[in-house]
């Protein structure tokens, strides 16, 4: 093994370790033993991963297995991993965003009795997001898929005395299996034609795969390959209509909603799409299935942002709606630009989580944006970093968001596959939506009139937030609040470095690397287009530095559009709050299927759990009762006492019967063989 | 006739026990009090055994003793695991024979007997001597389970297993006497020239194969050959059950390889379909008969006909139609499972070991009720231990699930890898209720676990290499290949 295979190695393991000692042996190690340890983890992969970085800039990739698990049928299972300039800017951005969020932790979690847990959770899932992205094969990735997964189930039900997290861990568990069903038929299809895990050898044979049909069907089998793909992908990154779970894990701390469900674990799906893209190139069929779902989910879930009034939710549809402008830049080709924006929105979506969770802090566990308003003057650093979030999410010139949104709405204006259309009104509209939404949350929190303090009926928990963290109040955010009078702080600074150090790339980030990520030849090699979707190429023709594409963004729809976002947002928020009422009232229609999310939790609740139940209901009465509970369990329980009552009758001690049994066994065997042969 | 000298390179190791066996006799003989003493001396055999084996493996196949005994990697790779379980059933039983006054050096003396009788086994190249290894086990284990004179139920296991061992042997006797007439010979690979040049009397043959598959089955256990193992494991000592348990079985592994495949290899087709009617029949009623046991000795027994059953599977699968290019696959696999049930064996009886007592024996399921309780890190490694039984991955009792029904599948018995399947999933129900029971249930009984820290470290690292080596099997199939490679 040589020494970059060990630092390879030491990246994912490190976190691991963190995780154990943190896990296993958090009693012993304390609190402060258990941060350390895993902040340590978490630094080493990220020193690590910077060193990796550097190593895959010196044009050293590398693509082989460490340990060969088992072999089976000519399939190899193993643990291998894929170094490349697409696997190391996960890392990178995986390790840096779990560093800040590790820190970050100490702060929120300070007074949290699951301490340890926590931070062995946040460390096991480092682990596993790591191995997700370094895999070479799809068993690693789904091992790292699922992992990733069953963390995020942990960590959405950590606060497991409140019924909300246990039914909303049970949601997210839920859909995502629908998701990972998809997922693994087509990790099945290609274990099956390509007979191969190895990435490097199924796109090898993917040439060979597109010319073939699935059998007895007709369909392509590429397609059928990349949509079951694509549907695990929907389930991880939450695209409509398997987005459902995503606004519901806010029921868990803060810290994983800005690390899982927003950085890194959501857009494990997004990720796997680009390291697919020799596939997906090959299937027409399924990138405009892509390219829809992607769009429908990037302007529709910005409306129901319009309409949260807590905090952590507005964010989370925010995130969902930023999914789905990946999806789209997928959809027509624009890998890079997915990937890129996938790198900003990590940054500075993981800023305004962040920044949420301090406001949260300085409201005492009040999540309710009715409750808040001009906190600026008491939070100055949460403030200033939420305010340079919140633009870079918008795509305000020379910020991050700006150059990797700007670049996915100009490649789907160049696309010409089907969908590119309908695609590209989405993403348009869609940048107002953004715009509005974003303000309206910035200034309902930030300025205005100060509306603590009044709204709390319980204040017997105010003057000191030692209730939160405790479990015995069931985390009720109810109970939670400012007292009258009482005025909201800035948060410790183990809370505000982090909001510093990720604001610092929200806002450079883009134009430092737009360049050579999307231009230059940083994914040369590692993402593919067919010569039939140009879109990138066509794009770089048009693409004159990033100071002369922040200029020309001034004078552009998108920019018009996203600052008539923000006025129409101050004009209803701080001008005339009697608009956004007055509104309501008239399209009331409008707002009742926006606050009911269009019904999917209805539906879902209705057709597919009262579908379960019925199904189960009748599964119950006819075949659990009468033929597993009737016939099978008491049957088989029968059978087995039969079989046991025969057991013992010849089991009966008697030398005798034993011997006779022997005999009979030679018998049968000797009449058996002699009548064969 | 001149008389030449045989070498005894290639048995050093078994003279070295015999040589000690002597020495643990004499010391025990005149020293007083010397139980200690033989205990060190035993294990210090065993290690000595290892050593010589180790320092004699040459990666050849050595024939000595006029052909009658062979030293080969898989004689020498399972002589090791014998070693070593035969030193971990040691270990584990020092306090239970202390605490019942059953601690002696004759006990000792047996065990090492026993050990030689499984070494003879497992370099037998030659009817006589396969018979004589087994006959030396069988007598020292006949007397190791009675060995407890004052229990009624000992006693009475020691004489079933007396009177049906007698039987069984004289079935393979039998059966030996009629391959001799068949082939005009006595050693292993004659006999298989034979059967190749002449092709023999096929009624004769198919006699002579019907009972040593008997005998053979005995000794492994498998149904209908079974009726000995819940009794016996359930009347005799702990101590005793888990060395029957365990090191036996890779010894009649060997012999089933020595005898089949060295010696029958010709007559694959027929007993290969014997051994798969014993395996299906073992497999069945192993799991489900598991399920009616509430004492635990007699649920690992009858999980232990399903296991041998299991690893049978994979001896039946090495031949397809007379394509013998399955076969390294498949007998390696079953070495591997023979190998990880050992294992697992040897850290559920220890785990029944270290909650034994004086005057109290744990061997039920209302023994391990609330383990967790008491000590939630051997309820832990029992859990490794049951999960891995159950053949729950990355434990290493999947792994040998796994590379067995491989081997099955790759054979082309679809069918029986989907019986066999269907069966362990019948049988994890009995495994995960020794889950549930340690775990959801209250305690029975407060009394605090004292046990030397010895064995404490033993089992433990007994129950890690569990779960260690069902993430890393590399290494153990190697071995498995390597035996297979070299030996056949």
């Amino acid at each position: 093994m040589t020494e970059m295979q060990k630092l390879y190695l030491l990246v994912p393991l490190a976190p691991l370790f963190g995780a154990i000692v943190a896990g296993l042996f958090g009693k012993i190690v304390g609190r402060r033993g258990a941060h350390i340890v895993t902040i340590l983890g978490v630094a080493t992969a990220f020193v690590g991963s910077v060193f990796v970085f550097q190593d895959v800039q010196a044009g050293n990739t590398f693509n082989g297995t460490l340990y060969t698990w088992a072999t089976s049928g000519g399939i190899t299972f193993e643990v291998g991993f894929l170094i490349d300039s697409l696997t190391v800017m996960m890392m990178l951005v995986v390790t840096f965003v779990s560093l800040m969020v590790h820190l970050y932790t100490i702060g929120y979690m300070s007074e949290d009795p699951g301490y340890q847990r926590f931070f062995s959770y946040i460390s096991l899932f480092t682990f596993s997001m790591l191995m997700l992205v370094m895999s070479n094969n799809f068993l690693q990735l789904f091992f790292g898929w699922e992992a990733v997964g069953l963390v995020s189930y942990l960590l959405i039900g950590f606060w497991y005395t409140r019924p909300t997290a246990i039914f909303a861990n049970m949601k997210a568990f839920l859909v995502n299996r629908v998701g990972d069903f998809g997922f693994l038929l087509g990790i099945g299809l290609i274990a099956a034609f390509a007979n191969t895990l190895n990435y490097a050898e199924v796109f090898a044979k993917a040439p060979a795969l597109a010319a073939m049909t699935v059998p007895e069907t007709g369909w392509p089998l590429i397609t059928a390959i990349c949509i079951g793909l694509f549907i695990g992908a929907m389930g991880k990154s939450a695209q409509v209509p398997l987005h459902v779970w995503l606004p519901d894990s806010m029921e868990g701390p803060t810290p994983i909603s800005a690390l899982i469900h927003a950085a890194t674990m959501v857009t494990a799906g997004i990720f796997m799409v680009a390291r697919m893209s020799p596939l997906f190139e090959l299937s027409e069929a399924a990138l405009s299935f892509v390219l829809v779902i992607g769009a429908t989910t990037a302007l529709f879930m910005g409306f129901l942002g319009i309409v949260q009034n807590d905090i952590k939710r507005v964010v989370a549809y925010s995130t969902l709606s930023q999914l789905g402008y990946m999806t789209v830049a997928l959809g027509v080709s624009a890998y890079s630009a997915a990937v890129f924006h996938l790198m900003t929105h990590a940054f500075f979506k993981a800023l305004l989580f962040l920044g949420a969770g301090s406001v949260i802090i300085g409201m005492h566990h009040d999540q309710d944006m009715r409750n808040m308003g001009g906190l600026w003057k008491y939070m100055p650093i949460t403030w200033i970093t939420s305010l340079l979030g919140s633009l870079a999410l918008i795509g305000f010139p020379f910020l991050s968001g700006f150059y990797s949104k700007d670049s996915i709405i100009e490649a789907v204006q160049l696309s010409h596959i089907p969908g590119a259309g309908y695609a590209y009104f989405c993403v348009i509209a869609g940048v107002f939506v953004t715009a509005f939404y974003s303000f309206r949350m910035y200034f309902l929190v930030f300025h205005g009139e100060e509306r603590f303090g009044k709204a709390v009926e319980h204040d017997a928990h105010g003057d000191h937030s030692a209730a939160h963290g405790d479990d015995e109040h069931g985390h009720d955010e109810h109970h939670h609040g400012l007292a009258p009078g009482q005025k909201p702080h800035e948060s410790p600074w183990v809370v505000t470095v982090p909001l510093v150090l990720l604001a610092i790339p929200s806002v450079l980030i883009g134009f430092f690397t737009i360049e050579p990520m999307l231009f230059g030849d940083f994914f040369k090699g590692v993402i593919h287009f067919s010569d039939s979707h140009p879109v990138m190429a066509e794009l770089g023709h048009e693409f004159h530095g990033a100071v002369g594409m922040a200029i020309h963004g001034m004078t552009t729809l998108p920019f018009i559009l996203a600052m008539s976002g923000v006025a129409v947002a101050w004009l209803f928020y701080m001008k005339m709050p009697a608009i956004p009422a007055a509104i309501m009232k008239t399209f009331k229609p409008i707002h009742t299927l926006l606050e009911n999310k269009y019904y999917f939790d209805k539906f879902n609740e209705i057709f597919f759990a009262g579908g379960a139940r019925l199904l189960g209901r009748g599964l119950w009465k006819v075949g659990d009762q009468t033929l597993i509970d009737g016939m099978a369990v008491n049957g088989s329980a029968k059978l087995v006492g039969v079989i046991a009552q025969l057991t013992r009758l010849f089991q009966s001690g008697h030398i005798y019967q034993y011997a006779f049994s022997m005999i009979v066994g030679v018998f049968v065997l000797l009449t058996f063989w002699f009548n064969r042969a | 006739m001149n008389f030449v000298i045989p070498d005894f390179y290639p048995a050093a190791a078994e003279l070295f026990v015999v040589a000690m066996s002597f020495v643990v006799l004499m010391t025990g003989t005149f020293l007083q009090n010397s139980r200690s003493l033989s205990y060190y001396l035993t294990q210090f055999t065993l290690l000595g055994a290892a050593v010589v084996t180790v320092y004699t493996m040459d990666g050849q196949v050595t024939l000595t003793f006029t052909n009658m005994y062979v030293d080969d990697l898989m004689g020498d790779f399972l002589k090791l695991m014998v070693y070593l379980s035969v030193a971990v059933v040691l270990l584990y039983s020092r306090s239970y024979i202390g605490d019942r006054r059953i601690e002696s050096t004759e006990y000792y003396m047996l065990v090492i007997y026993a050990t030689l009788g499984m070494m003879v086994m497992i370099a037998a190249n030659h009817f006589l001597t396969l018979y004589l290894g087994l006959e030396l086990l069988s007598l020292s284990l006949y007397a190791l389970v009675a060995t407890q004179r004052d229990s009624a139920r000992a006693t009475e296991a020691a004489m079933k297993y007396f009177v049906l061992g007698a039987l069984a042997s004289g079935l393979l006797l039998y059966g030996m006497s009629m391959l001799y007439g068949a082939t005009g010979s006595l050693e292993l690979s004659r006999i298989a020239q034979a059967i190749y040049h002449q092709g023999g009397d096929k009624t004769v043959l198919m006699f002579g194969l019907v009972f040593v598959v008997a005998g053979l089955a005995f000794k492994l256990g498998v149904v209908p050959f079974h009726m000995w193992i819940p009794d016996v494991y359930q009347g005799a000592p702990t101590s005793v059950t888990l060395l029957i348990a365990s090191a036996p079985k890779l010894a009649a592994f060997g012999m089933a390889m020595r005898l089949l495949v060295n010696g029958l290899f010709e007559l694959a087709d027929q007993w290969q379909s014997m051994l798969m009617f014993l395996a299906v029949l073992s497999i069945a009623l192993g799991n489900i008969a598991a399920i009616a046991q509430p004492n635990l000795k007699r649920m690992l027994g009858y999980s232990g006909i399903s296991h041998m059953g299991f690893m049978l599977l994979g001896l039946v699968s090495g031949v397809v139609e007379g394509d013998r290019h399955f076969a390294l696959n498949a007998y390696s696999s079953a070495m591997f499972y023979v190998f990880s049930y050992v294992l697992m064996t040897l850290a559920a009886f220890g785990v029944l070991l270290v909650l034994s007592r004086a005057g109290f024996d744990a061997e039920t399921l209302e023994d391990l009720k609330g383990l967790n309780k008491r000590s939630s890190w051997f309820a832990g490694m029992m859990a490794i231990v049951m999960f891995s039984m159950a053949g729950i991955p990355f434990f290493i009792g999947f792994y040998a699930k796994f590379s067995v029904l491989l081997a099955v599948v790759a054979s082309g018995y679809k069918w029986l890898a989907v019986f066999a399947v269907m069966m362990s999933l019948i049988g994890a129900f009995y495994y995960l209720r020794v889950v549930k029971v340690m775990f959801f249930d209250e305690p029975q009984d407060s009394s605090p676990i004292a046990t030397p820290a010895t064995m404490r470290v033993a089992l433990s690292l007994n129950a890690l290499a569990i779960a260690a080596l069902g993430l890393l099997p590399g290494w153990v199939m190697w071995i498995c290949d390597q035996s297979m490679l070299q030996s056949f």
